[in-house]
């Protein structure tokens, strides 16, 4: 497959069609149709908490939250291929992949309503917090595949990066560091058109993303992330790769950033309607759900009744966040040394003294 | 015991590790075949082999960055940034991740990890290769700064980073790599990171300094003697945490401090060392806090670099002035 789409014969690589016509036979993966129903279900059950997230945002209940809306089929496919024992190192935007790991939708609410708490992940294992600084997060990959391969672990890491993050050092000194390693890691660039504002044409004149991989001396594919059977196959066959000890490998993932960047973002000012309607043609549940019904695994009727039980369990883990109560004052100080320095134990005892005190004060 | 210099006992503590804990690895730029620019890790390729020291790419983010994912997945790195004046493009990686995965994670992830680095003038380098820029990192929540002052303590100290689970940057004072020779327990020996270390009791005037200031402590004590003064010389070992007891102890007795720091003045490891004097021992104090530093200038080349170095004169010039004060 590598040699089939290296990147430099421009070919991005792809499984169905807008309409979920499956046009590359060859590599089809091999998926049960329960998994494949499962898969389908768990991006629905990604988008509709993604809305439903927006929608908790506007009525002020949560604070900045960045949509998964339109990129579902990417984490949703290595969701999919994730194994409990393999590394996730997460960007923000993977919903799909983290609730794979056990990761729970009232975690990632806590994050995002401000408490750290959200971050401990008690279910998931190999699961890292969320990395705001972009692309500062694949080195950490880079360096856990060193500990992999060094204990000779039979594990995969999984890390991705948006579009933007492929300008910054921290992705070519990862993917160097990786590739000089011959470490197992896939790193996936969630390609989705824009940072923030800036479309990924300003961010380089690279002819693609996965074409940095050829300069890296690693394999990389270019693949059409709103396909999920693409997606699917691609990590499939890097999975295989890295296994192999013939890792790492740079999936760049085309899709699209169907929402803002954050909640605090309007994208009306950098794009344009005709752009959205042209993607919403190859939106990702849109295509697979027409593969399904033509399958006959799925039908409207289907889907209908489910998305209100959906809404209901984001809605049931929505309000245990919100109920989730007070902040302990301890926290802020408990973490930072494996045990408190001194100084920090009489800041934290400075601060008692005036929290008595203005408990005396304020009724 | 056995006589060594600081570059000497840097390597027996490395040795004394990787030999002991196989999740210790040791990397960094030239470190492996090279044993690093200044040898501090020479023969240890050779004898622990390349998946355990060995050079990596040149780039001080991914040196860091990939040490945070070591870390995190369970081994102990040591990573050696070549110069203090290189560790900027790490800056990212010690800030936002090094020193603060534990509290984001809530306790479930741990950096265990000691970025080594050799800082401070006085040795002829070139532009970058002669700052102490230990405030910066002393001013990051969650990160360890550490710096010994005799290749006694470089051991014991860097074993208890080692060992540590937290992220330590462990500054090391290239000045006096080879400059100070001691005799050093062999063995396994480690020193509690953030004590400082009394090593001259005396009665006028309370001296506090670290790294390669303190010989030049020692030397301005040789005048402060025949002038009549009795000098108490704290060697503060670490800069984070910060020992605010040994040296609230020194000044109540003695009732004068002076700080002898190679940086910058303003905001420095001096001024925070002023405000613990004035807080715990206000009604002691028969002189304001004295900083003998740098000045807020750029460290100049070597022609140029007396003007910005501390030496026995200018400690022996602050010492007299605030005891006559």
């Amino acid at each position: 497959m590598f040699n089939e789409y290296n990147p430099l014969k421009k070919a991005m690589f792809q499984v169905i069609d807008n309409d979920g016509k499956v046009i590359n036979k060859k590599w089809m993966p091999q998926i049960s149709d329960t998994r494949l129903l499962k898969i389908y279900k768990d991006m629905l059950f990604a988008r509709v908490a993604d809305l439903q997230i927006v929608s908790y945002q506007r009525q002020g209940r949560i604070f900045t939250y960045p949509p998964n809306y339109g990129q579902e089929a990417i984490a949703a496919a290595a969701g999919a291929l994730i194994q409990d024992n393999d590394w996730m190192v997460p960007a923000f935007r993977e919903m799909g992949t983290m609730l794979a790991k056990g990761v729970t939708l009232k975690e990632l609410f806590l994050y995002f309503m401000g408490y750290e708490d959200g971050s401990k992940f008690e279910n998931a294992k190999f699961t890292l917090p969320i990395s705001v600084p972009i692309a500062s997060q694949l080195l950490h990959a880079a360096g856990i595949g060193y500990a992999v391969k060094y204990n000779n672990e039979d594990k995969v890491i999984y890390a991705f990066v948006g579009d933007g993050g492929t300008s910054e050092g921290d992705f070519h000194e990862a993917v160097n560091f990786a590739g000089v390693w011959k470490v197992p890691v896939i790193f996936i660039i969630q390609n989705n058109q824009y940072g923030i504002s800036t479309p990924t044409k300003m961010q380089t004149v690279s002819e693609s993303l996965a074409i940095k991989a050829v300069a890296y001396g690693v394999k990389g594919i270019q693949v059409d992330g709103n396909d999920l059977f693409a997606m699917y196959k691609a990590i499939e066959e890097s999975v295989k790769v890295c296994r192999n000890g013939e890792g790492p490998v740079l999936i760049e993932a085309v899709t699209y950033r169907k929402g803002a960047h954050t909640t605090s973002d309007d994208p009306t000012k950098y794009r344009t309607k005709e752009e959205e309607q042209e993607w919403d043609e190859r939106d990702p549940m849109k295509r697979l759900k027409s593969y399904l019904i033509t399958k006959k695994l799925w039908s409207e009727k289907e889907e209908e009744k489910i998305i209100p039980q959906f809404k209901e369990e984001v809605d049931r883990q929505f309000i245990e966040a919100e109920n989730y109560g007070p902040y302990p004052k301890e926290d802020i100080f408990k973490y930072l040394y494996a045990e408190m320095p001194d100084d920090l134990h009489d800041q934290e005892r400075q601060y008692d003294r005036f929290l008595q005190w203005k408990a005396t004060k304020v009724k | 015991m056995k006589i060594m210099n600081m570059v000497n006992a840097i390597n027996d503590a490395l040795d004394i590790k990787l030999a002991e804990d196989k999740s210790v690895i040791v990397y960094g730029e030239d470190v492996g075949v090279e044993g690093g620019v200044f040898r501090v890790t020479e023969g240890l390729q050779q004898k622990y082999g390349a998946s355990r020291v060995f050079d990596s790419p040149l780039a001080e983010s991914g040196i860091v960055g990939t040490a945070v994912g070591m870390a995190v997945a369970g081994l102990r790195p040591v990573v050696e940034m070549q110069f203090c004046g290189f560790i900027y493009p790490a800056f990212n990686q010690i800030i936002s991740h090094a020193s603060r995965m534990r509290n984001r994670s809530r306790g479930k992830f741990e950096t265990p990890m000691v970025i080594r680095m050799p800082y401070g003038g006085g040795i002829n380098a070139l532009e970058h290769h002669s700052e102490s820029m230990e405030t910066i990192f002393g001013h990051i929540p969650g990160l360890k700064v550490v710096v010994p002052s005799t290749p006694h303590d470089a051991k014991g100290m860097l074993i208890a980073a080692i060992e540590s689970n937290d992220t330590i940057l462990y500054m090391e004072p290239k000045r006096i790599y080879r400059a100070i020779k001691q005799e050093v327990e062999e063995g396994k020996f480690t020193i509690p990171l953030g004590k400082a270390n009394v090593l001259t009791q005396g009665t006028d005037v309370t001296v506090v300094a670290y790294g390669a200031m303190v010989r030049e402590v020692q030397k301005a004590m040789v005048m402060a003697k025949e002038a009549g003064i009795s000098v108490e010389l704290i060697d503060l070992r670490s800069i984070y945490p910060i020992d605010r007891e040994t040296i609230a102890k020194s000044v109540k007795k003695t009732g004068r401090i002076i700080t002898v720091t190679e940086g910058p003045r303003t905001y420095g490891v001096g001024s925070e060392i002023s405000q613990i004097a004035i807080e715990e021992a206000f009604l002691n104090l028969e002189a304001p806090p004295a900083r003998v530093s740098g000045f807020d200038v750029i460290v100049p080349l070597p022609k140029g670099e007396h003007h910005f170095m501390q030496d026995p004169y200018k400690i022996f010039y602050e010492i007299e002035r605030i005891v006559k004060y």
